[in-house]
């Protein structure tokens, strides 16, 4: 049973990351991008990340993603002139080679230890918040002062003339 | 139940459909775009192996994975208001001031 859901929704991940890439225009790609955000958050709930599944869809599909549908939106893009013609060969290359990366890292996962990826541990608002307020208390609030820089950054780089 | 390398393979294809979606397209938001999948790909495995060792810093570390993601989005989309405004066009091959 729960492999069925596990199929289910890493199928939807990967054609929904697959339809990011293929879609011609950028808001088809964000929109599909927010599904694998939704699907993804079913699979942190299949390993018993509840806090993250819920933050993965309030913080990312809703926060994230609609900046950039606003701003998708509010450039009223021209078609996309994708495939300029000295890449036109890298397709060709870079797509067995990336299988080949794919074949390398699916061989190297499957020969080490079996084992199941449990769900002994809850990840609970609980326990993520004790943790981050006991033994990441610094990088929390190194943090804080990031979000600053890149709020400041944002501000700086979109205004005409500061 | 669910062996942890199922959730590995399945991490390193939506990263490899990242790396992929990076380097074919041309568009700056759809690269933006790219980068998203592959920060997930790299959550799905933080997350995976915090199940598997029954420890919660791989969580924390998602956590923080989210916020360096969010203040990338913000800056990135500022670039990408700026660089339209200059140039009337997403295509990164055509801002190459710097590559004379």
């Amino acid at each position: 049973m729960i492999q069925i859901v596990f199929f289910f929704f890493a199928a939807v991940t990967v054609g929904a990351a697959i339809n990011v890439i293929a879609q011609k225009h950028v808001l088809y790609s964000a929109l599909s991008l927010i599904l694998l955000l939704t699907a993804m958050s079913v699979l942190f709930i299949l390993l018993r990340a509840d806090f993250l599944a819920v933050i993965q869809v309030i913080v990312y599909a809703g926060a994230i993603m609609v900046l950039f549908i606003f701003v998708i939106m509010l450039l009223n893009l021209p078609r996309d002139e994708d495939g300029a013609d000295r890449l036109r060969w890298l397709k060709f290359i870079g797509i067995p080679l990336g299988l080949f990366f794919l074949f390398l890292v699916g061989a190297t996962v499957w020969n080490v230890e079996p084992s199941s990826a449990q769900p002994q541990l809850v990840g609970s608002a609980q326990a993520i918040g004790q943790s981050l307020f006991t033994d990441y208390v610094l990088p929390f609030e190194a943090t804080s002062l990031l979000i600053l820089i890149a709020l400041i950054g944002a501000v700086v780089f979109a205004k005409k003339d500061l | 139940m669910i062996p942890a390398a199922w959730y590995l393979i399945l991490s390193a294809v939506l990263f490899l459909i990242g790396v992929l979606g990076f380097f074919l397209k041309r568009n700056i938001i759809a690269l933006l775009l790219s980068v998203e999948i592959m920060l997930n790909a790299v959550n799905l495995t933080f997350v995976v192996f915090s199940a598997q060792h029954r420890q919660i810093s791989g969580q924390i570390f998602v956590f923080f994975v989210l916020v360096v993601a969010a203040a990338e989005a913000a800056v990135g989309l500022a670039l990408v208001i700026a660089m339209f405004r200059n140039r009337e066009s997403l295509n990164v091959d055509r801002s190459n001031l710097l590559k004379w």
